[in-house]
C-alpha cells in the first residue's frame, strides 16, 4: 500500500504541472499588456512599466515565465498581484470561506442524499422510489445558476429563513449555497445508493446470508448496506475534491468570498498570479481527494489491493 | 410469444436464481447483438414516459430554434418600446417585456437557437475528439495510452466552466479564429476543449474490453486489418454508452453556456442568449422577477428534455443499470 | 412458541424414525410481468436421518427452488408457493411465523450454493462469517465465535486454519472457499444440509475431496442430505435414494442402484445414454432430442412428451394414456420405483399387470 500512494503521488506530478501550465499558458499567452491596464486613466511612465515587467519577467519566453513560477512555488513563494499582495495572503483569506462551503455541501449530500436513496433502494418500486427517481431528474437538470436565484428567490426573499449573501450570519450563510452547490452530487448520490442497493439485495451473499438465518436487519445492514456503501463514499470523497474547486458560480450568485469568485475576480482583471495560484491549489485538492478516495477504496474493499 | 417476452422471461427466470447463467460461446455476434440490443431498447424506450417527456420537449425546443417566428406570437424581439420597459405579463404579451421594452416572449423564444447551436456544435467536436483519442489510445495501448491518458488527466483536473472561463476571458485578444470571435462557435469551441474527456474514456474503456473478446481474437486470426477490426468490430459496440453520454451532455453544454454568459464571457450583447437575460434580469429580480423567471424556465426545460432523453436511453440501453 | 428442540444433536435423533423433512405436493410460480412461470409443480418426497438424496435435472427443472422453497429463502414476490406442504421434524414450515422460520435455518436446516464466491459477502472474513452463525442463533462474543470458525475450519480439513481465519473469500481457492461454505453450513449442527450444485464449479480432483468432506461428515452427524445436482457421476458415488426432476415435476424416483442400473422413465433412460461411461468405450452418446421446456407453457399431457422417443399419441396409444393428453401421474411400477410414465413397464422391460 505504501509503495501504491507513493507511485500514485509520483503520477500526481506531471497532471499537477501540466494543469497549471495549461492555465498559466493561457493566461500569460494573451497579448493584451495588463501592466497598462493597471494604470488605467493615468498613465504610468515608461520607466516604472519597465520595471514591473521585468519583475514580473513579462519579456521573458512563455517556459521562463513558468520556470520562474516555479522556482517560487517550490519555496513557497505563489508569486504577489499586481498590487504587491502575495497570492498566499489572497489564498489564506478566502479558503477558509470554501472549505465551509464544502463542508456543508458534503453534509447535504449524506443527509439528504444517502437517506432518500437508502429508502429508495430498499423500498423499490414503492411511492417513495418514484418520487426520488423523479425529483433526481428534476434536480439534475435545474442549472445551478437557476437553482441558486430560487432559493435565493423563495427561502430568501419571500420566506425569509436564510440569508441570501455574504457570511455574516455563521452556519446560516452557508445554508443555502451549499444546498444549491450539493445539489447536482446529491442527486446523483440518491442515485447511486438506490442502484447499488437494489443490485445488492439481489447478490448471492445475501441469499447466503437469509439461508443462515440471520435477522433481517443484520441482513440489511450487516450484507448488503455496508457493500452498498462503498461506491457511494467513495464518490463522496471524490466529490469534495471536486466541490472545492467548482463553486465559482455558486458564490459569485450569494456573495460568498471564497476562492471560487476571487478566482472569477482575477480572471475578469486579468490578475494571472492569483488564477494560476488558486487554478494550481484547487488542481491539487482534485488530484488529492482522488487519491484518498483510491486508498479508501482499499480499506472498504479487501479484494482491492494495490501491489 | 414475442422475442421481447422470452427475454423479460429469461431476465426474470435468472433473478428469481431458476436458471444457472451458462456461458455462452464465443462467435463473432456483433451484428446480431447490436440489432437485438437496438430493437430491445427501442421497445423499452416506447414504454417509458420519462423518454417521451424529453423527445417532445427536445424536439418543441428544436423547432423553436429553427423556426422561432411560429412561436414568437407575432413580435419582434428587436421592436422595442421603453415605454413598455419591465411590464408585467399579459394576455397579448405572455412573458411580459424587459428592460427595454421589448416583447419578452420574442426574446427568450430567439435565445432557443444559439443555445442549442452551442450544445449540438460543442457535443460534435467532443465526440470527435473523444473518439478519435479514445479509440487510438485503446486500441494501441502501451506509451501511446500512457500519453494521452495523461493528457485527459490534465484537462480532467479542471473544472469545466473554470477553463472555459479562462479561454473565453483571454480569447478575443488572441489571434486565434473562432476563439477570438465572442460568438457562439467561441463558446462551443471552448466547453468542448475542457469537455472531451468523458467521451474518450467511454470509448477508450470499451475499445479495451472488446479488444480482448474472443471474437475479436477470432477475427484477427482470420486475417482482417487492424483499422477493419476497429471500425467493424470494436467501434460499433462504443455507441451505445456514446449516445447516452452526449445526450445527456448536450443539456449540460446548454447549462454551461448559460453560465458562461451569464458571467460575462460566453456571447455578448446584441447576441440573444438566455444567460444574458438572466444576467439582465437579477437586478430587478424583486420588482420585475417575470425577467428571470422565464429565460430560467424554459434553460431548465432544454436541459431537462435532453437529460430525460439520455437517462431513458440508459436504462434501455443497459438494463443492468436499472433496478 | 416453538416445540422443536434444535440443541440435541442429530445423531441422537437417527433411531427414531420419523422423517426428518416431508414435502407433500409443494408448488412454486412466479409471477412476471410477462406470465406465470411454473417452476415446481407438485413435488414429494422425504428425508430420513443419515439418509442421502440425490435430485437430480437439468437447469430449469425446478431442483433448485424448491430447495429455496424449503429454506424460506425465495423472493417472494416474483416467487409464491402455491401449495403444498413442508414439515421439518413434524412441523408444517409454511404455517409457521417468519422469525419462526428464521429459527430453522442453521441449526434445523442449512443449505451450501454452487457458486462459493460469490455467495460469501467479499467484504468480511471468512471467520466473521462463519463466526455470524454462533452470533445471531447461541448469542456468543465476537471471540468466541471467531474461536469456533477456528474450530469447524480445522473440521472440513482447511489447512493453516487458526492462520486463515481472518482471511476474505478471494483469498482462497476454489475447493477451499466451498469449505468454508460447508463449515459456515454445518455450524450449528444441522438436521438437513442441501448442497446446490456443491462441486459443479470446481475441478475434478477437488469435487472429489469435497465430495468425500459432506459424506464424512454426514457420518460423523447423521444428517440428512439433499444433493441437488445434474451430474450423475456425484449422485451415483453419495446419494442412497435418486428424484428426477423434469419441468418442475418429479419423474422417477427409487434408489440411485435401482434408478441408474434400470430408469423406468425415458428421460431418466435419455440421461443415462447422453452421458459417456468409462466402462463402456466405443459405445456412441444419444443426447435427449430438443430443448427443455418453456416453464411459462409448459406441454400438456406428460410435459417430456414432444423429446420422447417412446411417446404414443393418437391411436397408437392406450386408452387413456395418450402422451399428449393425459398426464402420467407419479406411479410404483415396481416394488421401490416410481415413475410418472404410461408406459414406464416397457422402458424397464417388464410385462404390464
Amino acid at each position: 500500500m505504501g509503495r501504491y500512494v507513493a507511485r500514485r503521488l509520483l503520477l500526481t506530478i506531471p497532471v499537477l504541472l501540466g494543469a497549471s501550465f495549461l492555465i498559466f499558458a493561457m493566461v500569460y499567452a494573451l497579448p493584451g499588456d495588463p501592466i497598462r491596464a493597471l494604470g488605467g486613466d493615468r498613465p504610468l511612465s515608461p520607466a516604472v512599466i519597465a520595471e514591473l515587467r521585468e519583475r514580473f519577467h513579462l519579456n521573458d519566453p512563455l517556459y521562463v515565465q513558468y520556470w520562474e513560477y516555479l522556482k517560487g512555488l517550490f519555496q513557497g513563494d505563489l508569486g504577489t498581484d499586481f498590487r504587491g499582495r502575495p497570492v498566499l495572503d489572497t489564498i489564506e483569506r478566502t479558503l477558509p470561506v470554501t472549505v465551509k462551503l464544502a463542508l456543508a455541501a458534503v453534509l447535504f449530500e449524506i443527509v439528504i442524499g444517502l437517506v432518500a436513496g437508502v429508502l429508495a433502494g430498499i423500498r423499490r418500486n414503492s411511492y417513495f422510489d418514484n418520487v426520488v427517481l423523479v425529483s433526481t431528474t428534476l434536480i439534475v437538470s435545474i442549472p445551478i445558476l437557476v437553482l441558486a436565484f430560487f432559493t435565493q428567490l423563495l427561502f430568501g426573499l419571500k420566506l425569509g429563513w436564510f440569508p441570501i449573501a455574504g457570511t455574516n450570519e455563521g452556519f446560516y450563510s452557508y445554508v443555502l449555497p451549499g444546498l444549491v452547490l450539493a445539489s447536482g452530487s446529491l442527486a446523483y448520490v440518491a442515485r447511486l445508493t438506490r442502484t447499488s442497493l437494489a443490485e445488492n439485495l439481489r447478490a448471492d451473499y445475501v441469499r447466503t446470508a437469509r439461508a443462515k438465518g440471520l435477522p433481517n436487519r443484520t441482513v440489511v445492514v450487516r450484507h448488503t448496506l455496508r457493500n452498498s456503501l462503498i461506491p457511494v463514499v467513495t464518490f463522496i470523497g471524490a466529490d469534495i475534491g471536486a466541490l472545492l474547486g467548482g463553486a465559482i458560480v455558486t458564490e459569485t450568485v450569494f456573495n460568498l468570498p471564497g476562492i471560487g469568485r476571487e478566482v472569477f475576480n482575477s480572471i475578469r482583471s486579468q490578475e494571472g498570479a492569483v488564477v494560476v495560484g488558486i487554478v494550481t491549489l484547487m488542481v491539487f485538492f482534485f488530484i488529492f481527494f482522488n487519491l484518498v478516495v483510491d486508498v479508501l477504496y482499499a480499506v472498504l474493499d479487501p479484494r482491492i489491493r494495490y501491489d | 410469444m414475442t422475442d421481447q417476452q422470452q427475454l423479460d422471461l429469461r431476465k426474470d427466470a435468472v433473478e428469481a436464481g431458476t436458471t444457472t447463467g451458462l456461458a455462452s460461446p464465443s462467435v463473432d455476434v456483433t451484428k446480431e447483438r447490436q440489432n437485438s440490443l437496438w430493437s430491445d431498447a427501442w421497445g423499452d424506450l416506447r414504454r417509458n414516459p420519462l423518454f417521451w417527456i424529453g423527445a417532445v420537449l427536445g424536439l418543441f425546443f428544436l423547432l423553436m430554434a429553427l423556426v422561432p417566428q411560429l412561436f414568437a406570437r407575432g413580435a419582434d424581439p428587436r421592436a422595442c418600446d421603453l415605454a413598455d420597459s419591465k411590464a408585467r405579463p399579459s394576455a397579448q404579451h405572455w412573458f411580459g417585456f424587459d428592460q427595454q421594452g421589448c416583447d419578452y416572449l420574442a426574446n427568450v423564444v430567439y435565445g432557443a437557437r444559439n443555445s442549442l447551436i452551442i450544445g449540438v456544435t460543442a457535443v460534435l467536436v467532443i465526440l470527435l475528439l473523444g473518439v478519435l483519442v479514445g479509440a487510438v489510445a485503446g486500441y494501441y495501448g502501451g506509451v501511446t495510452d500512457g500519453i494521452l491518458a495523461r493528457i485527459a488527466d490534465i484537462f480532467y483536473a479542471l473544472p469545466l466552466i473554470l477553463g472555459a472561463l479562462v479561454l473565453l476571458r483571454v480569447g478575443p485578444s488572441t489571434g486565434i479564429p473562432i476563439i477570438n470571435s465572442r460568438g457562439p462557435g467561441a463558446v462551443a469551441i471552448a466547453l468542448a476543449l475542457f469537455g472531451w474527456m468523458t467521451a474518450m474514456r467511454l470509448v477508450r474503456s470499451q475499445v479495451i474490453a472488446v479488444k480482448s473478446s474472443d471474437y475479436v481474437a477470432a477475427a484477427r486470426a482470420m486475417g482482417a486489418s487492424s483499422r477493419r477490426i476497429l471500425v467493424r468490430h470494436i467501434l460499433p459496440n462504443a455507441v451505445a454508452p456514446v449516445l447516452v453520454y452526449a445526450t445527456i451532455t448536450i443539456g449540460v453544454i446548454i447549462a454551461a453556456e448559460a453560465t458562461l454568459t451569464y458571467l460575462g464571457v460566453g456571447l455578448q450583447r446584441p447576441a440573444i442568449s438566455w444567460g444574458l437575460q438572466i444576467e439582465a434580469g437579477q437586478d430587478s429580480i424583486r420588482t420585475a422577477p417575470h425577467l428571470v423567471l422565464f429565460p430560467s424556465l424554459i434553460l431548465t426545460l432544454t436541459v431537462m428534455a435532453f437529460v430525460m432523453m439520455g437517462d431513458a436511453l440508459r436504462d434501455a440501453l443497459d438494463p443492468r443499470q436499472r433496478a | 412458541m416453538t416445540n422443536l428442540d434444535l440443541t440435541k444433536p442429530t445423531a441422537e435423533l437417527a433411531a427414531q424414525g420419523t422423517p426428518l423433512l416431508e414435502v407433500d405436493d409443494l408448488r412454486v410460480e412466479f409471477r412476471t410481468r410477462s406470465g406465470v412461470v411454473n417452476a415446481v409443480n407438485g413435488v414429494s418426497y422425504s428425508l430420513g436421518a443419515g439418509e442421502t438424496l440425490a435430485i437430480l435435472g437439468e437447469s430449469g427443472s425446478g431442483k433448485s427452488v424448491s430447495a429455496q422453497a424449503i429454506m424460506g429463502i425465495l423472493e417472494t414476490p416474483p416467487a409464491v408457493i402455491s401449495g403444498g406442504g413442508i414439515w421439518f421434524q413434524g412441523r408444517n414450515v409454511l404455517e409457521m411465523s417468519a422469525e419462526d422460520q428464521r429459527k430453522i435455518r442453521g441449526p434445523g436446516i442449512s443449505m451450501i450454493f454452487q457458486d462459493a464466491l460469490s455467495s460469501l459477502n467479499p467484504v468480511y472474513s471468512v471467520g466473521f462469517q462463519i463466526g455470524e452463525m454462533f452470533r445471531a442463533h447461541r448469542g456468543m462474543s465476537k471471540k468466541a465465535a471467531r474461536a469456533k470458525a477456528v474450530e469447524l475450519m480445522d473440521r472440513v480439513r482447511i489447512p493453516a486454519a487458526a492462520r486463515r481465519v481472518d482471511d476474505y473469500p478471494h483469498q482462497f481457492s476454489g475447493g477451499m472457499r466451498q469449505r468454508v461454505m460447508i463449515a459456515m453450513a454445518i455450524a450449528l449442527d444441522p438436521r438437513i444440509l442441501i448442497a446446490d450444485e456443491p462441486t459443479t464449479a470446481l475441478d475434478v480432483t477437488v469435487q472429489a475431496q469435497v465430495m468425500d468432506l459432506l459424506k464424512d461428515l454426514q457420518q460423523e452427524t447423521g444428517m440428512g442430505l439433499i444433493l441437488i445436482t445434474h451430474d450423475l457421476g456425484v449422485v451415483n458415488e453419495v446419494a442412497d435414494n435418486v428424484a428426477v426432476m423434469y419441468a418442475g415435476e418429479i419423474v422417477e424416483r427409487g434408489t440411485v442402484d435401482d434408478v441408474f442400473s434400470r430408469p423406468s422413465h425415458p428421460y431418466t433412460d435419455g440421461l443415462m445414454s447422453s452421458v459417456p461411461q468409462v466402462e463402456a468405450k466405443g459405445g456412441r452418446l444419444r443426447p435427449i432430442a430438443g430443448q427443455p421446456p418453456n416453464l411459462a407453457a409448459i406441454p400438456s399431457g406428460c410435459p417430456f412428451h414432444p423429446r420422447c422417443s417412446r411417446r404414443r399419441l393418437g391411436a397408437e396409444a392406450a386408452p387413456g394414456r395418450d402422451c399428449a393428453t393425459d398426464v402420467p401421474p407419479l406411479r410404483l411400477v415396481v416394488p421401490g420405483r416410481e415413475a410418472a410414465c404410461h408406459y414406464s413397464e416397457e422402458v424397464l422391460g417388464v410385462a404390464a399387470e
